[in-house]
């Protein structure tokens, strides 16, 4: 059985009178890839934010890990969601791992990769100690993730992660994302780059002005791993 | 384990500001200039000097302070650091009062080296129980930047924050300022309860850091 991870249920959010997504439904399982997709202000990174409790929907509700029994509200499990933004959400003062240590000592008693493993992971070398502010931006996208990484997030998010990186790096961040699903981790990623993401997806979700215009099966999921559970999710999107 | 927490959003700021010394390089000379700027501007005498010194010392304090007030969450709102940090279990109260206490003491390095340049200029000698400025100081300071941490944090989302701040802030500030000036003036001239007004200090200072670690978490999550 697959256990439904996330779920927007007509979710809309409205700044001011413009409708950054409208009526917006999803149920996101449990060990699967799904790339957004949408051209500039289409609602990715909204959908993105609400999903990590960062912005409350206006209308509708978004329920995270409510398979597992007790459906949360984001805004109280956001600890176990890991979001990556355009901006790389680090000190620019501080070097990678210093950055890292100071972010994994506010998931004390948790189970967290050092920092050190954390930068490795994404091919940093944790000994550098330059200011996150003087990496160049490919690297900055790498430190960031190792942020998302460090608190183990069943559920992550990642707004552009290939934005501003050139091909070696993306593919090196592709197979790293790809050992988060042999995890059984869920990802959510945004991107413009979709030849690039899309062997990865499950699911290929297109917004448009804000509305999901389709939901499409991923290459990974036409490859076999498709199963009777994902379908009927991928039948919920509306 | 909370104060756990507080330490390392502390010792972050601290270690921020060794790098940078943003805060305190411009606090330091902007209050240098105040003080400089107010003895020759007025040549006081003695006891008119014992008279207005506390009101000065506390103005210069005040300006000098909103000038790092103003940018107390500026490296948290650079890269979206603030979003990382909403998304952490670290409470935000924690927060809250490593950013305070951080700036608390920014704020007491400037007015430790600030001291012996005002009492030089004003050519000061206190008639009353000059200790009690040892109480009198880190009271004040602390109510100012108590209340400065958090309406930075209401702005920062406004356009004109920089503006707004001493907008709502010394509104907020003036009974504590009027302790402290009042408390100031009593100590430096020998006349009046310094002792009242510092116990008034200090309920305002309970008070205020209450109600805002209170409300921190209403505002740091706030769209």
């Amino acid at each position: 059985m697959t256990s439904i991870i996330a779920e927007c249920e007509e979710v809309s959010k409205l700044y001011g009178t413009f409708a950054a997504l409208r009526k917006v439904s999803a149920r996101l399982e449990r060990g699967r890839c799904y790339l957004v997709l949408g051209e500039n202000g289409a609602g990715k990174s909204t959908l993105l934010r609400t999903l990590a409790g960062l912005l409350r929907p206006s209308y509708g509700k978004v329920r995270v890990f409510g398979a597992e029994g007790q459906a949360e509200d984001p805004m109280e499990a956001r600890e176990r969601i890991g979001y990556m933004s355009h901006a790389t959400m680090l000190y620019d003062e501080f070097s990678g791992v210093e950055n890292l240590r100071y972010f994994a000592s506010l998931y004390r008693g948790r189970d967290c990769v050092t920092p050190e493993e954390a930068l490795r992971s994404v091919g940093l070398d944790p000994e550098l100690p330059r200011p996150v502010g003087q990496y160049s931006q490919g690297m900055k996208q790498r430190a960031s993730l190792a942020r998302v990484l460090i608190s183990r997030p069943e559920l992550l998010l990642l707004d552009e992660p290939f934005s501003n990186m050139d091909i070696g790096s993306a593919h090196q961040m592709l197979r790293l994302l790809e050992t988060f699903r042999t995890e059984h981790r869920t990802i959510v990623l945004t991107t413009h780059q979709r030849e690039l993401a899309e062997p990865l997806a499950d699911f290929v979700l297109t917004l448009q002005a804000g509305a999901v215009v389709s939901l499409e099966e991923g290459p990974y999921t036409k490859r076999g791993a498709l199963t009777l559970g994902a379908t009927e999710a991928a039948g919920s999107v509306r | 384990m909370r104060s756990g927490y507080f330490v390392t959003h502390l010792k972050k700021d601290l270690q921020l500001e060794w790098r940078s010394k943003d805060a305190i390089n411009s606090m330091l000379f902007f209050a240098l200039l105040v003080v400089v700027l107010f003895s020759l501007a007025f040549d006081p005498t003695r006891a008119v000097s014992r008279q207005i010194a506390g009101g000065i010392l506390c103005v210069a304090t005040m300006f000098a302070a909103v000038s790092a007030l103003n940018q107390a969450w500026a490296r948290e709102l650079r890269n979206q650091v603030l979003d990382a940090l909403r998304m952490t279990p670290a409470p935000a109260a924690s927060l809250f009062l490593g950013k305070t206490l951080a700036n608390f003491l920014f704020v007491m390095v400037v007015e430790v080296v600030l001291a012996p340049v005002f009492v030089m200029f004003y050519n000061l000698h206190a008639l009353g129980n000059a200790w009690l400025l040892v109480l009198v100081l880190p009271l004040g300071t602390w109510a100012l930047i108590v209340n400065g941490v958090f309406f930075a944090a209401l702005s920062i989302r406004t356009r004109n924050r920089e503006l707004l701040l001493p907008l709502i802030l010394f509104p907020i500030f003036i009974p504590a300022l009027l302790g402290m000036v009042m408390s100031a003036t009593a100590i430096l001239t020998g006349e009046g309860d310094a002792v009242l007004w510092i116990k008034m200090l200090g309920a305002y200072d309970v008070i205020f850091t209450t109600v805002c670690m209170m409300l921190f978490e209403v505002i740091l999550h706030a769209e």
